[in-house]
């Protein structure tokens, strides 16, 4: 039977170390609601969702009730709106018109994020995709809780640039229709570079074309453990430290997979993965930074960072595989600046660059996240950025992503506040130096010779 | 059988376990096992019980076990015990 020691350990984590679930994501697939009519197909999507979902928030804080571990998101996740809104959608107001029905049906049910406007173009778009595209900026500015990813490459296809050379512009173009909330916008928005089909992240969620009709997915949180954990261990070397992190990681992962078995049994939705993720939030000790420090850097960002990740990154990974029957999503550490104290304070520090972000993206598990750069960078320049980070994944066989916000109307040296969970960022200086013609060329890079296994 | 951990986390006083067996036994729910110990200073108590037989809600019975604490000047939670097993045991 359990024992005293393992019931202070596990409350512990959870009233000290911010242990917690950190999202419930149901999957919906809004295939079946196809519809040339586009008031019709606004309808069964409303339907579709709310009948599905209904009981989702409720459920959520029963559970997390009864177990004592807070469940902070309950979010939804839909087909990728391109694929559905085709055939009835003409104009840029059409699509929007969508993302508004979405952001309806999300109060309604009262998640506080639905994922999902999104087109997958790693090799090409189709009409309804580069139209969802150029609707993006209008649709996050008419809604708030809707999240908007693009996939622009992967392994297998390559990378597609004219889809990178058009998220350039469509970020910025998204920075100004969301201007007057410091560009909020772009904090709603994440391109991809093999993007998971089952992802319960945001802003990157959206419900694949492989996946069941609904599904439950669950992402485990747990910095603030993993650090209290090094910390014990100060000194050692790194066997001890490595042993120690995938225990930890192992523990929280286990809460993870008994939170998503109990959902998927309650609300009569299949289970789907626990991302094993350690995802940070702006409260204090709830960071992946200070884990860095932790191990033994002056702050996030010094020599030896990408390393300190990269095992990070692994231990998670290897502990949390034995804890959960499913793994998938994006599954590792994030390493978003805006959402985490420790990255905060290492840019403010000087020791955090965008360079050397990058570099940490080859072994983390996504890439530039919630980074805010001067409003004035020119949309060639965010495409190079995005090309850069597609590339690292393309290669490297792994998801990357950039979510980055140029806030119109400042500069380097300023700070900008999204609120909440997003957090607050210090805006960080880019390259100056020009991409222009390199963006410009047009076409797809290909994908990479090792990609070529059959 | 239903099993439900219960953590009694505070100041130690005269009479803590009393009020909450008492409460235990009026709601038909029976203590399997029971543990204290001192961390970091403040008392610290465990019990297991069946909530089989409990005619109660869940919510309601944590709710009532909370507000019992308040009265008494310790913290009292209830949890299912499948977190801490599927946490501490492989």
């Amino acid at each position: 039977m359990i024992n005293i020691f393992e019931v202070v350990e596990t409350n512990e984590m959870i009233t000290r170390e911010n242990l917690d679930v950190r999202t419930i994501t149901m999957g919906i697939s809004l295939l079946d609601c196809i519809d040339s009519d586009l008031e019709i197909l606004k309808k069964k999507i409303y339907t579709k969702i709310y009948d599905a979902a209904r009981d989702l928030v409720k459920t959520g804080e029963e559970i997390a009730g009864e177990f004592g571990i807070p469940i902070v998101n309950k979010r939804i996740s839909v087909t990728p709106i391109g694929l559905i809104g085709g055939a009835a959608c003409k104009t840029i107001e059409d699509f929007a018109s969508i993302a508004e029905t979405l952001d309806e049906v999300a109060k309604a049910v009262g998640v506080n994020f639905i994922g999902g406007y999104s087109a997958l173009i790693s090799k090409g778009m189709t009409s309804a995709d580069e139209l969802l595209i150029r609707s993006i900026p209008l649709a996050l500015s008419k809604t708030e809780r809707v999240c908007s990813s693009v996939n622009l490459g992967s392994t297998r296809t390559g990378i597609n640039m004219d889809g990178v050379k058009l998220m350039g512009e469509i970020v910025r173009q998204t920075a100004e229709y969301t201007k007057e909330q410091d560009s909020l916008g772009c904090a709603k928005l994440v391109v991809f570079c093999n993007a998971p089909d089952d992802n319960p992240f945001m802003a990157g969620a959206f419900h694949g074309v492989t996946e069941a009709d609904k599904v439950i997915n669950v992402g485990v949180s747990g910095p603030g453990v993993v650090k209290n954990a090094v910390s014990k261990v100060r000194g050692e070397n790194f066997e001890v430290l490595c042993e120690t992190i995938k225990k930890t990681a192992f523990k929280v992962t286990r809460v993870g997979q008994l939170v998503a078995q109990e959902a998927s049994r309650r609300l009569g939705v299949p289970f789907g993965i626990v991302d094993l993720s350690l995802a940070p939030t702006p409260a204090i000790g709830d960071s992946v930074a200070d884990i860095l420090c932790e191990m033994g850097l002056e702050y996030a960002g010094a020599p030896g960072t990408t390393a300190a990740l990269a095992l990070l990154n692994d231990q998670v990974k290897k502990g949390g595989v034995m804890a959960s029957s499913y793994v998938g999503g994006l599954s590792g550490a994030f390493i978003p600046v805006s959402e985490d104290q420790g990255m905060i304070d290492a840019v403010e520090a000087g020791a955090l660059s965008l360079e050397k972000l990058e570099a940490m993206t080859c072994v983390c598990s996504v890439g530039l996240d919630m980074i805010a750069i001067p409003g004035e960078t020119k949309a060639s320049t965010i495409s190079g950025i995005i090309a850069d980070e597609m590339a690292i994944g393309m290669v490297n066989q792994k998801t990357t992503a950039v979510r980055i916000i140029p806030v119109i109307g400042k500069g380097v040296g300023e700070t900008v506040e999204f609120g909440g969970l997003l957090g607050y960022a210090p805006i960080m200086p880019v390259n100056a130096f020009s991409c222009e013609e390199f963006v410009s060329r047009g076409g797809r890079i290909p994908a990479p010779i090792h990609s070529f296994k059959n | 059988m239903e099993k439900t951990v219960i953590t009694v986390v505070g100041k130690d006083t005269v009479g803590i376990i009393a009020r909450v067996c008492t409460y235990l036994a009026e709601n038909s729910i029976n203590i399997l096992d029971i543990a204290q110990t001192i961390v970091q200073g403040y008392f610290n108590m465990m019990m297991i019980v069946d909530t089989g037989k409990m005619t109660k809600g869940f919510g309601e019975m944590a709710e009532e076990l909370h507000a019992l604490g308040g009265e008494i000047g310790v913290d009292i939670k209830c949890q299912r015990e499948e977190i801490f097993d599927k946490m501490h045991r492989i």
